[in-house]
């Protein structure tokens, strides 16, 4: 069998993708240290991060909440029928709870987030980059990094549990809207039910892992826009490879934190 | 006595060369102007003066102190003391005008409300702009922009400003207002400064002394008058483009 014989052509934009990849996972890795060594560092901007807090929660708030609802509505939906079968159906409430609080509504809210705000920090600090504005905060002896990104990061850090626990809170209503329509459950046996399937086993890994969510959308949108480079193009670049490169790394991150929250609460 | 002395400075990108073998000198309370064509390396010069951009070879000195050698703090410290108009203005777009110019004062200095308005509105008030003080910079036209960037450079009492193409993109009558405003702020503090600019109505109003940026060289160095009288092609362009 003859082998296949690589064009030179075929070689000569490969190598240059690899690296360009690796470059930027380098320059990721270093910039996401530069944060460590920076948060605990005064000065500590809390006007900033209150500002970011306000303005990323508001932003992300409806379309997470909506997100929410309708997973949760889905959910209850989709699975009544199987556990009806089974005689199962009372264990309904417990089993939303359960995949609401681990799973669903962390990644769901980390996915909108990073849609959201990741692209939005993106497209701004790229075009603050492009407009020689963050060149213009660092000759004022002012450092850009601290200014622009630690507080932008701890912001969505912060951000990420909260938002977690208020659309766990909408998709479990959510699912009771579809259990009501088909049943005669009350609202006070499907919120009991709900809150004693629960353990800490459930809510702490849940919403700790959403800090961690929060911390790959702040520093991979900070890291596109604050690299962005070739004027509006570089912008719109900067956007959509924050929301495509903090998607993946969430869901990447989700593999990992799980099969440790399994090792840890068996 | 110079203040900025720049020795032997090289910066390529990639293959590209722009600055090579740079040597320039800025005494005390003069102005240098810095011509040269579109996409010369202007900016970058002036990048590389104020440590945005670090040189592949030669060292920059400002008051004595190396640029390249200084840790982080050491160059916050010494950019305090300096000002940098830049070539869009480069105002924060998500803040007024009172916030960009109060942006960093606050953290040079220790303020109360009243005298941090003072100080702003005094300065708006230099460059003609009080009444903008609430205006967001995208409700501000190119000439107004370029004086709010003025104000905001000079609100820490900087001693030495840097001014990045101060007059492109205006007309005539704009540019001159500019470039009397440079000069008269110039005067008022006795700045040491260095501007590039392409334009030789600006470089007339402002400059003590000029040079030519070309090929990555400065090429032919002395007062405007005696460059008038050179026999060097690309220097005299620059007169004949008048």
């Amino acid at each position: 069998m003859a082998g296949r014989s690589h064009h030179p052509r075929d070689r000569g934009w490969l190598l240059p993708f690899i690296t360009g990849k690796l470059e930027n996972a380098g320059s990721l890795a270093v910039f996401s240290a530069r944060f460590f060594l920076h948060v605990f560092v005064p000065p500590y901007e809390p006007g900033e991060v209150r500002r970011h807090l306000d303005e990323l929660g508001s932003r992300s708030l409806p379309l997470a909440g909506i997100t929410g609802f309708i997973v949760g509505l889905i959910l209850a939906m989709q699975t009544r029928p199987t556990l009806f079968r089974f005689g199962a159906d009372s264990f309904l409430p417990a089993m939303v709870a359960i995949s609401f609080v681990r799973e669903l509504g962390p990644v769901i809210t980390a996915l909108i987030v990073a849609g959201r705000v990741s692209s939005g920090i993106g497209a701004e600090l790229g075009s603050m980059r492009v407009t020689e504005q963050i060149d213009a905060i660092e000759v004022t002896g002012i450092d850009p990094y601290k200014y622009l990104v630690v507080t932008r990061v701890v912001a969505c850090i912060l951000l990420q549990p909260l938002l977690t626990a208020i659309v766990n809170a909408i998709g479990l209503f959510g699912s009771y809207v579809a259990v009501a329509i088909e049943s005669s459950m009350s609202w006070r046996l499907y919120w009991d039910s709900v809150v004693h399937s629960l353990t800490f086993a459930d809510l702490i890994p849940g919403l700790a892992k959403t800090a961690f969510f929060g911390f790959i959308i702040g520093i991979v949108g900070c890291h596109q826009g604050y690299t962005a480079r070739g004027g509006t193009e570089g912008v719109g670049r900067a956007s959509t490879s924050a929301v495509v490169l903090s998607s993946m790394l969430i869901i990447f991150a989700d593999m990992i934190l799980v099969k440790i929250t399994v090792l840890l609460w068996p | 006595m110079a203040v900025i002395e720049l020795r032997d400075i090289s910066k390529s990108f990639e293959q590209h060369r722009v600055l090579h073998h740079v040597n320039l000198d800025v005494d005390e309370g003069t102005t240098v102007v810095i011509l040269g064509k579109s996409g010369v390396g202007k900016s970058v010069l002036l990048k590389v003066v104020i440590g945005l951009i670090r040189p592949d070879h030669g060292t920059v000195q400002i008051s004595g102190q190396e640029v390249g050698r200084l840790r982080v703090r050491g160059l916050q410290a010494l950019r305090r003391n300096m000002g940098y108009l830049f070539q869009g203005a480069a105002l924060y777009d998500s803040m007024s005008v009172r916030e960009n110019l109060a942006f960093a004062l606050t953290r040079v200095e220790t303020l109360d409300d009243d005298a941090l308005e003072y100080r702003i509105l005094g300065q708006l008030r230099l460059v003609g702009l009080e009444d903008a003080i609430d205006k967001m910079p995208s409700e501000l036209s190119g000439g107004m922009r370029k004086r709010v960037g003025l104000a905001r450079a000079l609100i820490t009492n900087p001693h030495i400003m840097l001014y990045d193409e101060p007059t492109t993109g205006l007309d005539p009558i704009t540019a001159r207002d500019i470039s009397t405003l440079i000069k008269d702020m110039q005067e008022r503090y006795r700045l040491t400064s260095i501007a590039v600019t392409h334009d030789m109505l600006c470089a007339r109003i402002i400059a003590d002394k000029a040079a030519i940026l070309n090929n990555g060289m400065l090429e032919q160095q002395g007062t405007l008058e005696y460059l008038e009288k050179s026999g060097d092609s690309v220097t005299r362009s620059f007169f004949a483009s008048e």
